[in-house]
């Protein structure tokens, strides 16, 4: 996907005065914030469960190599294909060698946030092979033309009156605007595309050591459509998502679906072993399983290896008051919110995403409702020391830090500095006690007035109990 | 010249300090780790199976009745039909065959779905008191098709195999199948999506409706559980 990640501060901006946008986000305080903390108060102790959870994705982690090959060798034995692409590239030329080798004319898509890094539905239209996006979301994005905003509800930015349109426009029908109506009008454009593709693509949410099984979860039943009906199927993901066994799986599955919509469980979870046997009536005749490195390895080695734990439920996004008001689409690149700001700088290079380990307030909400405690506030301060580190920060800015390094440094100093300071606020405060516009700060000042201080600083004021 | 396995693998050992595989030593801590199995935090040990499978299951938008025995599910099927203003023909996964349709007044053809056909009968592998869900697991006879491709997905499940969580279902699964089935598939309530304006609709790409019939007492399922298990045995031998 092509990256624009470098704007997010003109991007945020655009959004923010998008009155449709604000309307559509208002969703995920409506709806997926409270379902969450519904669900989660369901379980006898979610603390307990969480933990158990961060170990295991720690476990994997810290042995992935042997759990990896593990994998390999249980897939392999029922008659699975293992690929390993060390680049999005990659990905994309063996899954069109498969198509091609196989005479592939049309493939029908279930969700995948790593097909979304590969890009991989232009790289299979350049290939002359015909890719549907099935998955409600995934297909009206596609009709438009964009790119998901969400990793879990990837049309979250768009309103019912929006897809009415596209639909009437794209599907040459008369325009409905039940949402029941259009559910169905999908379903009804979709279905024959699930009965005559002869490649199956999807992610894989986990993939199981112990059997070689990948596994997907799904509301629709387009994974299982995709997973059962085309001859050929092919499931592509991150080598972070080894986990190492069913029961592992089990306890991640009581986290996922009540973190992302706030469901016990997903409608559908599949669970696929291999290719068909020679007695059943359906299932794939091949099934390959792509291993995208991309970068994965890179993070292992780094101080955000914590990230890779990720199960991509999306409450982080959810829960983050800069997501909620400026969407996916402002972090211009695949994963957004929280666990998008540590990723894309990851993925892409800190240089190429400067705005995003700023792109948050650090209030800790997302760190909080990660089901496999992912400290992301920690994660980011860590990237903003990197950019500092290597000098990628404005001027302006590496000179404020270091005069306050200094300044800090000196309490005498600091004692003097600050509470001329708080005069100087007091002063500018005036009779009303509100500042209109603050010095170094127009940004901050620019939509609101900031409470002036007291006037003495706390240390004079703690100074005086004594 | 190194394939893109090793140098993807040599990477990741790098990044845990190592240059090749784990230690002798702690790879067998790793595949000790794999074969104990052990589970994570699971509730529910006060849990009247049935009673909580059924809440639950209702909780998904399954509708549910139950059945004495085997024998009275194709008077149920009818029943639930006919409320439903469904014509009473049907596709039956071949588990089902023996069953007698014909004398509840169904029109039941035991193969594998198309898409034409509208309501779909299948049996369950087991059923998972925590969350209310159905598990399929694929087979000759147990096509998953069936519980996917019709708008009406009716589920017969045996009230002695609703077992606790997932993780028991995975321990039944490796206790009575010889070999890990193709295709596993935890189903919880009819297709669904919230993807326009975070609105619930029901019958997304699978399912309209999935009604459960619980068939409460009665050898007859174990029987053919048991018979179908030698079966394929049988087949395999």
């Amino acid at each position: 996907m092509h990256a624009t990640s470098m704007h997010f501060k003109s991007r945020a901006a655009e959004k923010l005065a998008d009155g449709d946008l604000r309307a559509a986000l208002d969703g995920l305080k409506r709806r997926f914030v409270p379902a969450r903390a519904a669900a989660i108060a369901e379980l006898d102790d979610f603390e307990a469960v969480r933990e158990a959870a961060a170990e295991i994705r720690d476990r994997a982690l810290e042995h992935l190599d042997f759990f990896l090959e593990a994998f390999e060798r249980n897939c392999t034995a029922r008659g699975a294909v293992v690929h390993w692409a060390e680049t999005w590239a990659d990905v994309n030329a063996i899954v069109v060698a498969i198509a091609r080798d196989n005479g592939v004319r049309k493939a029908v898509k279930s969700k995948s946030m790593v097909s979304e890094e590969c890009a991989l539905n232009a790289a299979l239209e350049a290939a002359g092979i015909a890719v549907v996006e099935t998955d409600l979301g995934e297909y009206i994005l596609q009709l438009g033309h964009e790119p998901p905003s969400h990793i879990i509800a990837p049309v979250i930015h768009k309103t019912r009156d929006q897809v009415s349109d596209l639909f009437a426009a794209k599907h040459a029908s008369p325009r409905k605007t039940d949402i029941g109506e259009l559910t169905r009008e999908a379903r009804e454009r979709l279905r024959p595309h699930f009965l005559s593709a002869d490649m199956g693509i999807t992610g894989a949410n986990f993939i199981v050591a112990e059997t070689g099984s990948t596994l997907i979860v799904t509301n629709e039943g387009n994974g299982r459509m995709a997973t059962t009906l085309p001859r050929v199927h092919v499931a592509i993901t991150g080598i972070e998502k080894v986990v190492p066994t069913l029961e592992d799986v089990a306890t991640l599955l009581r986290l996922l679906p009540r973190s992302a919509t706030g469901q016990s469980i997903s409608n559908y979870v599949s669970l696929t072993t291999g290719i068909r046997d020679a007695a059943e009536l359906d299932g794939p005749e091949q099934f390959h399983v792509v291993l995208l490195d991309g970068g994965r390895s890179r993070i292992l080695a780094s101080e955000v290896r914590a990230i890779l734990r990720c199960i991509r439920c999306g409450a982080c996004m959810n829960h983050c008051p800069v997501y909620q008001s400026v969407g996916g689409h402002a972090y211009g690149w695949v994963y957004p919110g929280p666990m998008g700001s540590v990723l894309t700088p990851s993925y892409l290079g800190l240089e190429n995403a400067l705005d995003l380990p700023h792109a948050a307030t650090l209030c800790n909400q997302c760190g909080v409702v990660c089901p496999v405690k992912i400290p992301l506030p920690g994660l980011l301060r860590k990237l903003r020391e990197q950019q500092y580190e290597r000098g990628l920060r404005p001027w302006h800015e590496r000179m404020a830090l270091a005069g306050w390094a200094r300044l800090a440094a000196h309490p005498r100093l600091y004692a003097l500095a600050t509470s001329l300071a708080a005069k100087l606020l007091c002063w500018l405060g005036g009779h009303e006690r509100r500042i209109a516009r603050l010095p170094f700060g127009r940004g901050w000042s620019g939509g609101r007035d900031m409470p002036a201080p007291a006037g003495k600083t706390f240390r004079a004021l703690y100074g005086k109990q004594d | 010249m190194s394939s893109a396995r090793d140098r993807i693998l040599a990477s990741v050992r790098a990044a845990l300090g190592r240059s090749g595989a784990p230690p002798q030593a702690q790879q067998g801590a790793l595949a000790a780790y794999i074969a104990a199995h052990s589970s994570g935090p699971c509730p529910g040990a006060d849990w009247d199976l049935l009673a909580r499978f059924q809440s639950r299951a209702l909780l998904l938008s399954s509708t549910l009745d139950d059945a004495e025995t085997m024998a009275g599910v194709p008077a149920a099927v009818a029943r639930y039909l006919a409320a439903q203003g469904l014509l009473p023909q049907a596709v039956v996964s071949p588990e089902l065959a023996r069953l007698d349709w014909q004398g509840a007044g169904i029109h039941a053809e035991a193969r594998r779905a198309q898409a034409h056909d509208l309501v779909g009968i299948t049996g369950s592998y087991c059923a998972i008191a925590e969350t209310g869900t159905l598990v399929m697991v694929s087979g000759a006879s147990a096509p998953p098709s069936n519980s996917l491709l019709p708008e009406t997905h009716i589920a017969i499940v045996h009230a002695a195999r609703i077992v606790r969580c997932m993780e028991d279902a995975f321990a039944l699964l490796r206790a009575e199948q010889p070999r890990w089935p193709r295709s596993v598939n935890f189903v919880s309530g009819p297709s669904r999506t919230a993807d326009i304006e975070q609105t619930i609709v029901l019958g997304a790409h699978g399912p309209y409706r999935v009604h459960v019939i619980v068939a409460r007492a009665g050898s007859l399922a174990a029987e053919a559980d048991s018979s179908q298990c030698h079966a394929r045995a049988r087949q395999r031998s």
